[in-house]
């Protein structure tokens, strides 16, 4: 039977001319269909042999093809109906013999009521709406009170808790202002010349790990200490002046410029701490206080720092006669490294005595309290470099010496510790680049190099050798560019190693412009 | 035998209200935090719920959620609490920038006072976990609030308690712009908490 069948469907295939035989039933098809079928069951009343036979040949379609009636019998709505109506008797109003044609409901008008009818229905939907309205309202309202307002009561305790101190900043601002990772990618990428821009002579320097004897101003005068000698070396025209020389066995020990202006805080053997203008080159007062020499310097607005050999700690208002504001006793060895933060809350100090602490400001002055916030004893050896990262103004770097080699950083906050690297040397110094999330160190035995590191990875950058002693101290012009570098073979070389690619900073400046046009337009 | 086991795990109705806070005390501090309504320093390290959960260290915010949330418990116990709602408004403008509500409902025999749940005190941990989780990762879909902000604590009570000392009535918090999530809510089989966080919607 089946090789019958699929032939016969393969030649109603290819007979492309002859009727339709599969796909749904065409639209005058199917009405015939219709007519047909109902007509048909009027007459399947009376003879069920004729509805039988229409049946069985509707089972095997396909035998006979061409035959119209046969084909309706397949799978088209009209199926069902003859199905269904070949067991029941009766016939659906619908389609009975009544109306045989169509589906129209046609509505007896004489049998309704009309307005019976209307005032019945406006008398339901009124009565039904004003309730509906009403739970509505209800329901709206405990849905946005938790419970209806009349029945209950707001409380409040009325010791309310402060609000955050004046001046806070949310710090979840930082996850909604920054689109890229804080450390630029593309920096990496930057050249950075592996010598040195220039080199200079700095004869007779002292090569002590304990001293701070060189600064760079913010006017870009670098000033030197060389024994017992200050020069000032103008980096814009290239001239050099000696400041001073002190007499007999004496040296500097300590520079520090104020951070805008002319004047230069000097720090002696003898303890004495004088304060030159240097645009006059003219001493302005020499202030006493220390007992052994000063071996740091830092400036917060008038009031300087001092750190001494005893580890006392003083702070001097430089305008007073009365100088001394407070005499603090901050370590039990020798201050060598001094930092204010650039913000001025926090004041740093690292000593010989392996101790970092982080002195807070005094409320509305320039001073430290004489009690530290933290004292950090995570340091090995003498702590002398330190330095502020200048866009986190918590955020404090600070290198140990021979013994520890390591750099730490620290949220001043907190007082936790954020990260420690083991650089493998003496870490004489540290800067924080301005233009790049970086920091350049200045290193002793064994390589007596400066690393550059990519914070807050701290990977390598890139190291720059060249000093054939170590590098006692580091300082950064004042645009940020160039760091100098003080080394113990008695050089100072300047390397370029922050420089700004001056094109790409032109084209984000016109990237940013065309946009704005482009606004404007629209 | 039987019987310490059941007594063992059974949660009073007491009980059930000191979860309820506590939950509170945890959630309004991880808000505050999270938030960033104060210096994070000002926060320490708190293990609960198998979460880290960070704790003001603020003396006066301490007392202040101390004194709340001890009679908060008292009225959880009186099945007076509706709501309790941590608003947070401008400390400048006094612009009400977001609101927490913390909605209570009361579960089974409403009537007793000796009424016991039992369900197992892990389940509910693991529930308010859930929604500790959901509160600290609110963050990235919340707008920032950008100026000084102070919190304060509503509690939405039935009309027949008894003002006590250092109380007060206060008016109801609304957000303008006001925009709704809805957390996961968690329940003592006593108490039936969800939390609501309503936001000033800044994108219109």
């Amino acid at each position: 039977m089946s090789q019958f069948k699929y032939v016969n469907e393969i030649n109603s295939l290819f007979t492309l001319e002859g009727p339709l035989t599969r796909g749904p039933p065409l639209r005058f098809q199917k009405k015939g269909q219709e007519n047909f079928n109902t007509s048909n069951l009027n007459m399947n009343n009376s003879s069920k042999s004729k509805s039988t036979l229409n049946n069985s040949t509707s089972k095997t379609p396909t035998k006979n093809g061409g035959s119209d009636v046969v084909r309706f019998g397949r799978k088209t709505p009209s199926k069902t109906p003859s199905k269904g109506k070949s067991k029941s008797t009766t016939p659906t109003p619908n389609k009975g013999s009544k109306t045989p044609n169509g589906d129209r409901f046609i509505p007896s008008r004489s049998a309704t009521n009309f307005d019976f009818a209307h005032f019945k229905l406006n008398l339901n939907d009124n009565e039904e709406n004003g309730a509906k309205t009403l739970e509505l309202q209800k329901q709206i309202c405990d849905s946005l009170n938790g419970e209806s307002i009349s029945k209950q009561r707001i409380l409040s305790y009325q010791k309310k808790a402060p609000s955050a101190p004046e001046g806070f900043v949310n710090p979840m601002r930082v996850i909604y202002s920054q689109t890229k990772t804080p450390a630029s990618v593309k920096s990496n990428n930057r050249y950075i010349p592996q010598a040195p821009d220039r080199i200079l002579d700095a004869p007779d320097i002292i090569d002590d790990y304990y001293l701070n004897l060189m600064d760079w101003s913010a006017n870009n005068v670098l000033a030197a200490a060389l024994g017992a000698q200050v020069y000032l070396w103008n980096a814009g025209t290239g001239n050099i002046e000696q400041l001073l020389e002190l007499q007999g066995n004496d040296y500097i020990c300590s520079l520090a410029w104020i951070q805008a202006g002319d004047y230069l805080a000097v720090g002696t053997t003898t303890g004495t701490v004088e304060l030159w203008d240097c645009s006059a080159f003219k001493r302005l007062r020499s202030m006493t206080g220390h007992s052994a020499r000063v071996g740091s310097l830092a400036w917060n607005n008038y009031v300087l720092t001092s750190g001494c050999r005893t580890g006392q700690m003083i702070h001097h208002d430089v305008r007073q006669r009365e100088h001394l504001l407070s005499t603090i006793s901050a370590h039990s060895q020798e201050i060598c490294g001094l930092k204010w933060s650039p913000d001025g809350k926090y004041l740093a100090s690292g000593g010989n005595d392996n101790v970092l602490n982080i002195w807070p400001s005094v409320s509305g002055g320039f001073h430290s309290q004489n009690q530290p916030l933290h004292t950090l004893t995570a340091h090995q050896a003498a702590v002398k470099a330190l330095a502020w990262c200048p866009w986190q103004p918590h955020v404090l770097a600070s290198g140990g010496g021979t013994a520890d080699r390591h750099i730490r950083f620290w949220n001043c906050n907190t007082g936790a510790c954020l990260n420690a690297v083991d650089t493998k040397s003496q870490v004489c110094s540290i800067l924080w680049s301005s233009h790049y999330k970086e920091l350049i160190s200045g290193h002793g035995f064994a390589n007596n190099e400066l690393i550059i590191w990519k914070y807050p990875g701290m990977t390598k950058v890139t190291e720059l050798t060249g000093h054939t002693a170590r590098v006692l101290h580091l300082a950064m012009s004042p645009d940020g560019s160039t760091v100098l570098s003080a080394g113990a073979d008695e050089t100072l070389r300047l390397w370029k190693c922050f420089a700004v690619n001056s094109v790409k900073k032109k084209e984000v400046q016109a990237k940013s412009k065309s946009s704005v046009l482009k606004q404007s337009i629209r | 035998m039987a019987t310490v086991q059941k007594s063992k795990s059974a949660i009073t109705l007491r009980g059930s209200a000191e979860i309820v806070c506590d939950y509170l005390n945890y959630g309004i501090n991880s808000i505050l935090f999270q938030r960033g309504l104060y210096p994070p320093e000002s926060f320490k390290n708190t293990e609960n719920y198998e979460l880290t959960m960070l704790m003001s260290t603020d003396q006066k915010i301490i007392e202040f959620l101390e004194n709340t949330l001890t009679q908060v418990k008292e009225w959880l116990v009186g099945r007076i609490v509706n709501k309790i709602a941590l608003v947070i408004m401008n400390v400048k403008t006094l612009e009400v920038l977001e609101r927490w509500d913390f909605h209570v409902e009361y579960e089974g025999d409403t009537s007793s006072v000796e009424q016991h749940s039992e369900k197992p005190l892990n389940t509910i941990k693991k529930e308010i976990r859930d929604v500790l989780r959901q509160i600290t990762s609110s963050v990235t879909y919340l707008p920032l609030l950008d100026c000084l902000c102070s919190f304060d604590i509503q509690v939405y009570t039935k009309n027949d308690v008894e003002l006590p000392k250092e109380w007060a009535e206060s008016e109801a918090a609304n957000v303008k712009n006001a925009q709704c999530v809805k957390m996961r809510s968690f329940s003592t089989n006593i108490h039936k908490m969800e939390t609501v966080v309503t936001y000033k919607n800044d994108d219109l």
